[in-house]
């Protein structure tokens, strides 16, 4: 704990500024619906689109329902789910890249062209496909972010792995006479967990962006369950007034993709000049 | 006026920060003086400042690092005082520079012409027509070959030693006055770096320029050098005059130096008398290489041809080559790592699997592979414990207690202290490095070490420590060891036999007591005779990378002699047509060798 | 023998040209394959969802022989792949015409909104990728750093809600929805759109402009360029002659990438400001289940991705004399 501590104090302002946030909504993932004021369906105040007020500190949404509990309700959505869905892009990815660097050309060549031809539809198609195959229940939107996200990490994670199994320590522990298993999880892996920690936050910025879009249009999260992007969509009547419920999720979305970005940018061993 | 120094520096401080931000010296108190033409040498291992003292001289520091202090005076320029923008004036004008590895130092995607007359073009001192022309003309006193036309040429389509030649030019394309060459020639073959020092000493040195030569090497600066001034840590040790500090050095760690430089010849151990059973290593006809086996047997890219070898048990067995030569491929063969495309290699009279598929665990641990750069060979993401401690799990299914007390044994048997156990990779000097990745390889037990290199990336002292404790360990443990090396006089005073490799062909193999007495093949010849000695005048006496004589156009028999286009000793008619014989080379008391070659005892003799 | 080289390098980069198209091909092909599989794994088919749930099996049979879907997959992945190729992809279930038809009204509007916003995008990220780079560790940079690392985490929505409050709702300057209709002169459709390139832009620039700079640095430690700091050339020809001729493929393969996101990234723009373009013409067919529409528009977006990296590719065979003149 100590030792995390001082990482963190070293860490330059930025970091500090996107720690913070990381740890303030994974606080509120956790425990925002305990803390929310009212009831996340209930209709509470007296008018749709309220402005900020000491009932309401976020004011109330298009059905006069209050921003702040449905705020608080909608990130455990948003978090949880891309969290989910980035784990488990970045674990499948990785072991694809693993078994593609250990197994020799028969397992790479056919592995990587599928991959490149998956990476070369774009992500938001992709998932737009997917969604309208499949539907958007909770467990499907989980799995499409994390299928339209493991081509990605694939292709970082393999690029790493195959660098890495050119290296004089592999190439000596194949001359030992150690098996594939233990070259990729014991000499390769360990060396690749800075990057893949950077490659996780990226994947989990871009799946927040997109469930949060899919929520946007319609496509993700469904009623009753709101994530952030939903509450953007519900409120998007309120876009002409410019009312607080449409930029507030916004916002938390915005803040919460940022922090983690930041955060990412400031770890050590990230080439960034000098 | 005339005793004024040209060059001359005072109380020199160059600082960095480290990550902590706090300011340090990475060079202090650093004096020198020269007169106009002199060359003065700055001699130093890796981390000693020297590179960092010669940019001094153009007014730069690297990212970093901040010339903090001290006076740097060329000519009449107080360097300290300019700005950018007058720096850049003398930069490649009055000043020039010459890089250490031309290969990355000229811009890939532009031509040779481009870069070379570029700055006579940016300080406006001719027309690009006389530049080139001026260009030409230094490429021939520069001996590179099409002087006409090499300047259309790209980077990647000429060799190193070339465009070193090339890097040269381009510094005297504008006259200057002073010339700094960063260990100009030390990326380069040996037998490449004969003929750069000679191009070097004939063109810029004798233009009357001013010169600072930046080098590890003792005995190249031998060559060049009017003054020498040694550095250690940043600091000098000892300075003086070219002829003194190479003959009478007063400072003990300028001796120490001198004596790495000269590996002492070890005495072969006598070898236990066995029973002529099978040697513990044999090589027979593999050929092996890179890419698809073709109808002829051969891969696509074929890298060794035909190789033959014996090690015998406790034996050493150097081979020697050029980069390029194969040398490491007979290591990877013999591991496993590559299986050859036609040929044997056997352990004990067994043949052994050709590839590491179907090789049993005690094959695997009876053969270790040590290789050149343990910053690459350690995986940095475990301790030193772990790293001696999984070939004990591996291989004799050690575990716990003992295979920590067994690690202490290795450590304390590399001579490096048992508090080094937890330590991660990152931790250790470059020597403590090399010694772990030894003791790994000890740690299997194993009868037979193939070490690619292992002293190359390491300083003259600390490698030479590294032979010693080899040589040590050889006699200790009588484990066989195959010493793979660029460097021919390593390998001739640590090893039993040795054996010649030129562009994936052995040429001559031998006991070391062959390689000392001529007659030699022609490129053994020429791979001894470029070896720098370290007195003055060697450069001048030294016959090797003469011109090979001219000859017709070569045949096209896939056997002909691959050294064919570089040897001193060709014969027209012969070695341009008819394939080379392997035959022996009586050498009196010496001993035998074979060599590959038309050339019989006699007509190799006046070489 | 300059001049015999550079013919056969020509040749070669030829060849390398060819062989990257080809592959391209081949890579979309594989795509339509996948996607048709992906469509195809649909509960329910086409059949029932025109008929509804009331329908009689008898009924639902008859419009499956109809509509071919009883044929096996193959015959009718080559029966579609046919379609696409000759410029007729299907007939659209919910708008009841050809799918070509309901494309051609789309496609100029999503191609004029992509290159406005690239026209926009690439001047400006250029100029802060290079001169980040230039800057490197100093203010600026560490500045342009924070701001574009934010710029790319961004929701669009987000940015375009806050244009709207700033050019609406505030100013009053733009409309807050994006009409666009076929005799429009410039000056009546510039200001429709001013706010879908402005929300685009924002996240374009920020990600071609880090690749940029990320790309110029990556050159900046190499060792040749000290060489010509210390041959004494000027710091902005440097870059200008000695770094761009280096670093000119990565950066058109960041554009490449940036553009591409172009086509995806405007679904939820246009969704917002009602611009009538492609992708919020795919979105309609995801939530009506149109398929034959949603697969046509989805092979145009791969295929405009493909014909970007295209570009990228070739950009670097030509830029590297080494496949240039070998």
């Amino acid at each position: 704990m100590g030792a995390a501590f001082k990482r963190a104090k070293a860490l330059p302002m930025s970091g500090k500024v996107g720690l913070v946030l990381v740890i303030f909504w994974l606080a509120v993932a956790l425990f925002g619906p305990m803390l929310a004021p009212y009831p996340v369906g209930a209709f509470v105040a007296y008018d749709v689109f309220d402005g900020q007020s000491a009932a309401h500190w976020l004011g109330s949404d298009y059905l006069g329902r209050d921003v702040l509990s449905r705020l608080l309700s909608g990130a455990r959505y948003t978090v949880g789910l891309a969290a989910a869905a980035a784990l488990l892009a970045s674990a499948t990815g990785t072991a694809l890249a693993l078994t593609a660097a250990v197994g020799g050309a028969k397992v790479d060549e056919p592995l990587s062209r599928f991959m490149d031809m998956l990476i070369s539809i774009p992500s938001k198609i992709f998932s737009l496909v997917l969604v309208a195959a499949f539907g958007s229940s909770l467990p499907l939107l989980l799995l499409i972010a994390a299928i339209t996200y493991v081509p990605g990490n694939y292709r970082i994670a393999r690029a790493l792995a195959v660098n890495l199994a050119q290296m004089d320590y592999v190439q000596v522990a194949r001359a030992r006479g150690e098996g594939r298993f233990h070259i990729a999880i014991t000499e390769i892996l360990p060396n690749m967990i800075h990057p893949l920690l950077a490659d996780f936050g990226l994947r989990f910025v871009f799946i927040v962006l997109l469930l949060s879009g899919l929520s946007f249009l319609g496509l993700g999260v469904q009623p009753p369950d709101a994530d952030l992007g939903s509450l953007v969509r519900e409120n998007i009547s309120g876009l002409g007034e410019g009312a607080l419920a449409i930029l507030a999720p916004a916002v938390a979305i915005a803040t919460l993709t940022v922090g983690v970005n930041l955060l990412i940018d400031a770890l050590p061993g990230r080439g960034k000049g000098r | 006026m005339s005793d004024r120094p040209h060059v001359e520096v005072q109380g020199l401080v160059v600082t960095a920060r480290n990550p902590a931000g706090e300011t340090f010296p990475i060079v202090s108190g650093i004096d020198f003086a020269l007169k106009r033409g002199e060359v003065l040498a700055l001699i130093g291992e890796s981390g000693s400042g020297k590179t960092t003292i010669a940019l001094t001289l153009l007014g730069h520091a690297r990212p970093g690092a901040t010339i903090a202090g001290g006076s740097i005076r060329v000519g009449d320029a107080e360097l300290t005082k300019l700005d950018r923008g007058a720096l850049a004036q003398l930069r490649g004008n009055r000043i020039a520079y010459i890089a250490q590895s031309a290969a990355s130092a000229f811009n890939p995607s532009r031509t040779i012409m481009d870069q070379v007359v570029e700055p006579a073009m940016i300080h406006r001192l001719m027309s690009r027509a006389a530049a080139e022309r001026k260009a030409v003309d230094l490429f021939r006193a520069l001996a590179l070959p099409f002087p006409d036309t090499i300047g259309a040429r790209y980077p990647h389509q000429l060799s190193g030693g070339q465009l070193q030649r090339l890097m040269a030019a381009m510094a005297l394309i504008t006259d200057p006055e002073l010339v700094i060459l960063d260990e100009p020639t030390t990326a380069l073959d040996v037998t490449t770096q004969i003929e750069v020092l000679r191009a070097f000493k004939a063109v810029v040195l004798e233009r009357g320029a001013t010169a600072i030569y930046v080098s590890h090497d003792l005995a190249v600066v031998a060559q060049m050098a009017d003054q020498i001034v040694v550095l250690n840590h940043g600091r000098i040790r000892e300075a003086g005059a070219a002829a003194q500090i190479l003959h009478a050095p007063a400072d003990d760690y300028t001796r120490t130096l001198m004596a790495a430089a000269r590996p002492a010849i070890r005495p072969i151990p006598a070898k236990a008398d066995l029973p002529a059973a099978a040697p513990l290593l044999e090589i027979r006809n593999v050929t092996a290489g890179y890419g698809k086996i073709g109808k002829d047997g051969l891969p696509r890219v074929p890298v060794l041809r035909d190789i033959n070898l014996t090690i015998e048990r406790g034996g050493t067995l150097g081979v020697i080559g050029e980069s390029g030569s194969g040398k490491s491929t007979i290591a990877r063969v013999i591991a496993g790592l590559l299986p050859p495309a036609s040929g044997q290699v056997l352990l004990d009279g067994e043949p052994l699997p050709p590839g590491l598929d179907g090789r049993s665990r005690e094959q695997f641990r009876r053969i270790q592979l040590v290789f050149q750069n343990a910053d690459t060979a350690l995986n940095p993401a475990h301790s030193v414990g772990q790293i001696l401690a999984r070939p004990l799990a591996f291989y004799a299914g050690l575990k716990g207690n003992a295979a920590h007390l067994r690690v202490l044994e290795l450590l304390d048997l590399i001579r490096l202290p048992a508090s080094l156990i937890d330590r991660n990779i990152g931790g250790l000097s470059g020597g403590q490095k090399q010694r772990v990745n030894l003791a790994r390889a000890l740690a299997a037990d194993p009868q037979i070490i193939l070490c690619d290199e292992v002293t190359s990336a390491l300083d003259t002292v600390v490698g030479a420590a590294i032979l010693e404790l080899m040589a040590e360990l050889r006699r200790e443990l009588g484990i066989a060891t195959m010493f793979i090396s660029h460097d021919i006089s390593t390998v001739r005073a640590i090893c039993d036999d040795i054996l010649v490799l030129y562009s994936g062909t052995m040429v001559e193999t031998g006991p070391r007591s062959a390689f000392a007495t001529a007659p030699f093949h022609p490129y053994t010849d020429l791979l001894i005779g470029s070896v720098p000695e370290m007195r003055a005048g060697w450069l001048e006496e030294s016959h090797a990378g003469a011109a090979p004589p001219p000859i017709g156009a070569a045949g096209d028999h896939p056997d002909l002699c691959r050294f064919l286009p570089r040897c001193a000793a060709r014969v027209d008619g012969l070695c341009n047509i008819t394939p080379p014989p392997r035959h022996g080379l009586d050498k009196g008391s010496a001993g035998a060798s074979r060599i590959l070659c038309h050339h019989g005892d006699e007509s190799l003799i006046p070489l | 023998m300059a001049g015999a080289s550079s013919q056969s390098g020509m040749k070669a980069a030829l060849t390398l040209t060819t062989q990257r198209f080809a592959s391209s091909l081949l890579t979309l092909l594989l795509v339509s394959v996948t996607i048709f599989v992906i469509a195809q794994l649909l509960p329910g088919d086409a059949a029932q969802e025109a008929l509804g749930q009331s329908a009689t099996a008898e009924q639902i049979a008859a419009l499956r022989h109809e509509m071919g879907l009883d044929r096996p997959a193959y015959v009718r992945y080559a029966d579609w792949l046919g379609g696409m190729v000759s410029g007729n992809p299907g007939q659209s279930m919910v708008a009841n015409m050809p799918v070509a038809e309901v494309i051609a009204e789309r496609l100029p509007n999503s191609l004029l909104l992509a290159a406005l916003t690239a026209l926009v995008a690439v001047p400006v990220a250029l100029a802060i990728g290079i001169g980040s780079a230039m800057n490197r560790g100093g203010r600026i940079d560490r500045a342009l750093n924070i701001a574009t690392l934010s710029m790319v985490a961004v929701p669009e929505f987000l940015v375009a809600t806050i244009a709207v409050l700033i050019f609406s709702v505030k100013l009053r300057w733009l409309p807050s929805i994006a009409l666009v209709s076929d005799d429009m002169t410039w000056g009546e459709y510039l200001p429709g759109v001013a706010m879908p390139i402005l929300t685009l832009s924002v996240v374009v620039i920020a990600q071609m402009a880090r690749m940029t700079r990320a790309a110029v640095i990556d050159q900046m430690d190499r060792p040749y360029v000290e060489m010509a700091v210390l041959k004494g050339v000027a710091p902005v020809q440097v870059v200008l002659k000695h770094i761009m001729p280096n670093a000119i493929a990565p950066i058109v393969n960041a554009m490449a990438l940036s553009l591409s996101y172009l086509l995806g990234g405007a679904v939820i723009v246009e969704t917002i400001f009602n611009y009538p373009g492609l992708a919020s013409l795919m979105v309609n067919a995801v939530t009506s289940r149109d398929m034959p529409l949603l697969q046509a528009c989805a092979m145009i977006f791969c295929a405009a991705y493909l014909l970007l990296m295209l570009i990228a590719d070739v950009t670097a065979i030509l830029a590297n004399p080494r496949l240039r003149a070998q």
